[in-house]
């Protein structure tokens, strides 16, 4: 049966009510697995060895002391992982990030792992492998690292993107250009013109969970991976390309995940330890330290960012520009393309222009952090749109207002927008009681705008009606906050019965058709997309069952309220039957009910968000603190509303770590200095506010209830949002996140010697 | 290594384990006696997700010895509920929906009974720092509050 995921205006029953979660309750019990909950019989206790140095050679490595300890069963090093990527230079690069092979490339960098019997043997053995470095100039920062200059860190890498191939080979892999119009023109056309320049620092998802796996690998070729993910499915088919297994052979399992907000999107671990169980015979288990997820995840990129924007005296914007430069890791990235699509597609310009460059550096491998390089972009963005209010003398929303993108804008990254909400969230902000609260000395407000694309991606989901009339629900996206409870929600609304019958699971990679990894903000809106035709397609066999058991044409029963209704006045006498009747029944009727779907979510509708916040700045100390703090988000439509606010704090309270506090310092040496939450402070209880929301609800067309991603936007405006706060409450413009103490003492002495 | 022996009591019940010395409690919880309900966010007593209360105290269990736990009184999160009845605050936090991912969960429950044990009415402000040696990175802690604000309200009428 043909799908139709247009947007049909239904009233519904259960979507849009808040439930309990299903998996609520082993959570509060201490019951749920997570990564490191799972043992298997004659399980290894695998630790990985890593390079202290940010850029060597590696020369050699003597495993053979390691090897001879007691209780030692097994070390491997990139010799055990061959290259099997076939020219796929970034599946190598991946293979080559799990398990250095010839160059260590930051400080952190798996060079060698070991499994033994218990964690203190494993310890003991990887004091005992011997690694020859030569040790290599590094570069740690973005603009360092873009400049000729600068320690090479590939020399096979000459950047793309540019009209001719350069001669030298450069740390800046490649060049992206996105935009419409001429911006010269425009900035000719323009009264006043802001040009600013902004910095960023790298940080850290900070998820609570260390990654965490258990491997198992067969002499029979057959294998199963237990994993805290966002995406089983590509850590199996990485995996297995990785080790030579066949995919369907390898069996991956999500655990429960505490958390990953991107950073769980990639293998570092898992290949490792499979490697090791295959070369042991034995299941290994391999976790992280929390020193090991500093030094050895992928945080997000450090930034450097130019932008400038003109506009006429009645505060029509005429043109935008900004050059983008974002860290990567020692491998290619597209995190810069990203920020220069993201940068202003907030708003309506007849011309603009960014470009974006992608910078290697003796860091982690840059992995995705909620809308990943659009908070960055963001911060500099709308502190520059702030600027340019203030020049011309016109109030923050209303220059936004006047500005903002709408329907049938064309987007500065290309396409037309359809209905968008970055009109209407202003508005809501405009008209917030926040926004007339008084303000103390040493307060400020700010507000700000952020966008995210969205996703859909390659779904699969299974509806299994059992015979007592509860339904199963298979999904194969990662729940990675409460997205059960919503697809319950609308499986129930489908069916139209009882939430309370319905228990969704999240299925292995043995038991479903492959699904894209949870990102994007993918997992609800594609997710319940796959639900609803896989209910739909359990419907048409309900019909076809009561059409069966009456004896009349199915086109003649309809599916109303959990019920199969014969429609006519033929039919006067026919009762209706029930979901729980006909499932009864099926034995007798024709066997198991169940409804399939197998679709590309295509349509995710484009996520914009306007938060309000309020600081207090302490002139003595620069300490800043969020005393009040708003999100306005358009969610298409809230499935589960308590969990689309939790999103909206969630992405808010990271944005306020990020902007005040959260980041990378590397010593002289090209050490991370700072690797564990003593020192990394992301934000506590006593640091916070409470945070309040608003959700709009401006449908988006391609989803049959009008479903839009939730989950990434909330962090795109909180760094902006806070600098403007800032700026309002002391008078300077803060162009460096975090604004930590130093950096706004800074400001305000630099302010004051004028 | 010569282990030792410990007899201590956990949720109530009498248990023996032999565990190395420099061994943690939190190691022996989860390796050796099944109890995986406390994590290991941190190893360092940063992160809160490992805490448990002995003999009336809140501690990280990643900073215990297992050997210390010697003739003392342990209380995790499998002990929190009685039976089938959840803890008012188990309750709270599922309807307030106070974790989205829950791997910081069972150190804020026991963190928050530690707290209303000895604060039954706390202010906010004395919710916020009661709580701040716990980590949470996905709820912005507004849902978390409300839970315990609620559960104090509930368990203060019972």
């Amino acid at each position: 049966m043909n799908f139709d995921p247009r947007f049909s205006g239904r009233q519904f029953a259960s979507v849009g009510t808040r439930p309990i979660r299903p998996d609520g309750i082993d959570k509060v019990t201490g019951r749920a697995r997570y990564g490191a909950d799972f043992n298997m019989a004659g399980q290894l206790v695998g630790r990985v060895l890593r390079s202290p140095h940010a850029h060597a050679v590696i020369k050699s490595i003597d495993t053979s002391k390691a090897e001879k300890l007691a209780g030692v069963k097994a070390v491997i090093t990139a010799k055990d992982l061959p290259d099997l990527t076939d020219g796929d230079a970034a599946m190598y690069d991946i293979l080559d990030n799990c398990m250095a092979r010839k160059k260590a490339l930051y400080d952190g960098h798996a060079v060698a792992a070991v499994a033994a019997i218990d964690a203190r043997i494993a310890r003991q053995a990887l004091k005992l492998i011997e690694v020859e470095y030569e040790v290599l100039p590094h570069v740690t920062d973005v603009d360092e690292a873009a400049h000729h200059h600068a320690p090479l860190i590939n020399d096979q890498v000459f950047t793309e993107g540019l009209e001719e191939k350069p001669a030298k080979p450069s740390n800046v892999t490649k060049r992206t250009q996105f935009g419409h119009g001429d911006v010269h023109k425009g900035f000719a056309e323009a009264d006043f013109v802001v040009e600013r320049s902004f910095k960023t620092e790298q940080t850290h998802q900070g998820y609570i969970e260390p990654h965490a796996c258990v491997a198992s690998v067969n002499a029979d070729g057959t294998a199963d991976l237990w994993v805290c993910t966002q995406g089983h499915f590509v850590y199996r088919q990485h995996c297995a390309q990785l080790l030579g297994l066949e995919a369907s052979k390898l069996r991956v399992t999500s655990s429960e995940i505490g958390g990953g907000f991107g950073g769980k999107t990639h293998v570092w671990a898992e290949p490792v330890a499979l490697a090791l169980s295959r070369k042991a015979g034995r299941p290994v288990k391999l976790v992280m330290t929390r020193d090991e997820v500093f030094r050895a995840s992928g945080p997000t990129s450090a930034t450097s960012i130019d932008v400038k924007i003109g506009a006429k005296k009645d505060g029509t914007i005429t043109a935008a520009e900004a050059t983008l430069r974002y860290s990567s890791g020692p491998y290619a990235g597209s995190w810069a393309e990203i920020g220069a699509m993201t940068a202003f597609a907030c708003y309506k310009l007849e011309n603009v222009k960014t470009v974006g460059y992608e910078v290697l550096v003796n860091r982690p491998k840059t992995a995705a952090y909620r809308a990943p390089s659009a908070p960055m972009a963001a911060f500099a963005v709308e502190s520059a749109v702030d600027e340019l209010a203030k020049e011309l003398g016109m109030d923050a929303v209303d220059f936004r207002i006047k500005n903002a993108a709408q329907e049938g804008t064309r987007a500065s990254y290309g396409p037309v927008y359809g209905p968008i909400g970055i009109g209407p969230t202003l508005e809501a902000v405009k008209h917030h009681p926040h926004m007339k609260a008084p303000l103390k000395a040493n307060q400020g407000r700010g507000m700000a705008c952020g966008f995210w694309f969205n996703f859909g991606g390659q779904t699969c989901t299974d509806l299994n009606i059992g015979m007592d009339g509860s339904v199963s629900l298979a999904v194969g996206t990662v729940d990675v906050g409460g997205s059960r409870a919503s697809l319950s929600l609308v499986a129930a609304e489908e069916l139209g019965i009882d939430y309370s019958h319905v228990k969704a699971i999240v299925a292995d990679t043995s038991s479903l058709g492959y699904n894209d990894m949870t990102d994007g903000s993918r997992g609800t809106f594609s997710s319940s997309m796959a639900t609803i035709s896989a209910a739909r397609n359990a419907i048409k066999i309900l019909r076809e069952r009561a059409a069966q058991t009456w004896d009349i044409p199915v086109e003649d029963v309809h599916w109303e309220k959990g019920h199969a209704i014969a429609k006519g006045e033929k039919y006067g006498n026919l009762s209706p039957l029930s979901l729980k009747e006909i499932a009864a029944a099926s034995g007798k009727t024709g066997g198991p009910i169940a409804g399939h779907s197998e679709l590309v979510a295509d349509g995710a509708g484009v996520s914009f968000a306007t938060h309000i916040c309020d600081v207090e700045v302490d002139p003595e100390t620069g300490s800043t603190r969020v005393i009040r703090y708003t999100v306005v988000q358009d969610a298409g439509k809230a499935v589960h509303p308590t969990y689309v606010e939790g999103q909206y704090q969630g992405g808010a309270a990271q944005g306020i770590g990020w902007a005040l506090n959260e980041e990378y310092i590397y010593g002289k040496d090209g050490r991370l200095q700072n690797a564990g939450f003593l020192d990394y402070r992301i934000p506590v209880c006593s640091d916070l506010p409470m945070i309040d929301t608003q959700i709009l609800e401006i449908p988006n067309p391609n989803h049959p209830y009008g479903v839009r991603g939730v989950g990434e936007t909330s962090i795109v405006p909180p760094l902006a949002a806070i600098a403007n706060a800032v700026s309002n409450a002391v008078g300077v413009r803060m162009t460096h996140i975090p604004m930590s103490p130093p950096r706004i003492l800074a400001a305000l002495d630099a302010e004051r010697e004028g | 290594m010569a282990g030792v022996a410990v007899s201590t009591t956990i949720n109530g019940d009498a248990v023996e384990y032999l565990c190395q010395p420099d061994e943690t409690l939190l190691e022996v919880l989860r390796d050796r006696l099944g109890l995986t309900g406390a994590k290991e966010g941190c190893g360092t007593g940063d992160c809160g997700a490992c805490s448990v209360i002995v003999d009336g105290r809140l501690v990280c269990s990643c900073l215990v010895l297992g050997a210390e736990a010697e003739g003392r009184k342990v209380e995790t999160i499998e002990g929190m509920a009685h039976g089938d009845q959840l803890h008012p605050l188990q309750q709270k936090f599922l309807e307030h929906a106070a974790l989205q991912c829950g791997v910081c969960t069972p150190g804020f429950l026991i963190a928050a009974k530690d707290l209303l044990e000895k604060n039954p009415s706390p202010t906010e402000e004395e919710i916020r720092f009661g709580l701040a040696g716990n980590l949470c990175r996905c709820t912005g802690y507004d849902k978390i509050v409300r839970a315990v604000q609620d559960a104090a309200n509930v368990m203060k009428g019972a």
